[in-house]
């Protein structure tokens, strides 16, 4: 447990750090992330070591959100009179994206596949 | 005897009040999840907003003090962020396998919610900052954010909207992937996390575990993608 949460905050800060120095327009957790499978495949045991941490972190995922979802509750009042027109726009790109993001997905799927 | 109202104000005034009450929500929540049967509609994320919010209107708190308190939870999105090695690690040949899928996938689907966004928005009569603030909502917050500061847009109406999208997108997927008969787990994890980013990502793992970690690598590579993309597409719609 100790090991894990080390090897994750380590993996964060060095992530945070690079993401800083070279102004990369990347999450700082994203490169440690990257970072981290890195890791792991160099040295596979890294995987017994942080699997439980990582596992417990995602499965309660959704709650680390809830403190910014309060957020966008208290400023909705923002929004203002673009309110709707901000609602519908992003109703309709959002099933946008969703929708032609799996459909090109399983299209290029079953093309790879068929080829292989 | 201290009175009750000494024992409330001090409570309120110390982060563990509203650090308790934000797992205990959140708590609530996934309790009416799996009460009801799973269903997506029946959001823990949600539920818990709403229950929070009522509490701070009833209590007259602003979201500074409630944020004082909620930052310890708020904090740990990074470290698992980085948790999301895992799941990729444990699939990683099953990602390499589908690269190319992944890659026009990505494009797609970035291109369609960031045109449509400012599409749909800009014909019901948005403009200028408000309108631009649309383009970067499927990246994942900080990315979303330090975008709509290089492109003019207002980066805390970024920040609500890419809450919004992925609430929407992790209430609406698994009815509307069931209504295009999609049922491979690697494309509608992938989708997700492309379009709804966190959210999305912690749905995708309510799920399925192969969705989940496809949505990981999709929230990565679609903050990647809207860093890049996105001032390039206003510069030549603008």
């Amino acid at each position: 447990m100790l090991h894990a949460i080390a090897i994750l905050l380590t993996c964060q800060l060095v992530g945070q750090v690079t993401v800083t120095a070279l102004s990369l327009s990347l999450p700082g957790p994203v490169l440690g992330m990257a970072l981290l499978v890195g890791l792991m495949l160099a040295v596979p045991k890294l995987y017994d070591v942080v699997r439980e941490l990582s596992e417990g972190l995602l499965a309660h995922l959704s709650l680390l959100f809830v403190p910014a979802g309060v957020g966008v509750v208290a400023h909705l009042p923002l929004l203002g009179q673009n309110g709707p027109a901000l609602l519908v726009a992003l109703v309709v790109s959002t099933v946008g994206g969703l929708t032609v993001s799996v459909l090109v997905f399983s299209a290029v799927l079953r093309l790879v596949e068929r080829g292989a | 005897m201290t009175p009750v109202s000494d024992i409330w104000v001090y409570l309120t005034d110390s982060p563990l009040w509203w650090l308790t009450a934000t797992v205990l929500a959140y708590a609530v929540g996934d309790w009416a999840f799996r009460a009801s049967g799973r269903k997506p509609f029946v959001n823990s994320v949600l539920i818990a907003m709403i229950l929070l919010s009522a509490l701070l209107v009833v209590t007259g708190t602003s979201y500074e003090i409630y944020f004082d308190g909620a930052q310890f939870v708020h904090f740990l999105l990074g470290p698992a962020t980085v948790a999301l090695a895992v799941p990729l690690y444990v699939n990683r040949h099953r990602i390499l396998r589908t690269a190319l899928p992944m890659l026009a996938a990505l494009v797609a689907g970035s291109l369609t919610a960031m045109l449509l966004g400012l599409g749909v928005g800009w014909a019901l009569g948005l403009r200028g900052e408000v309108l631009l603030s649309l383009a970067p909502k499927s990246a994942t917050s900080p990315i979303a954010i330090g975008v709509a500061e290089a492109i003019g847009a207002i980066p805390s109406l970024t920040a609500a909207l890419v809450i919004l999208t992925g609430i929407l997108g992790a209430v609406i997927v698994t009815p509307l992937y069931d209504a295009l008969g999609v049922r491979d787990y690697r494309a509608r994890g992938f989708a997700t996390g492309s379009s709804a980013s966190g959210i999305g990502t912690a749905r995708a793992f309510q799920v399925d575990p192969v969705a989940g970690a496809f949505a990981g690598i999709a929230m990565g590579l679609n903050a990647l993608f809207t860093a890049v993309a996105t001032p390039l597409v206003v510069d030549w719609l603008f």
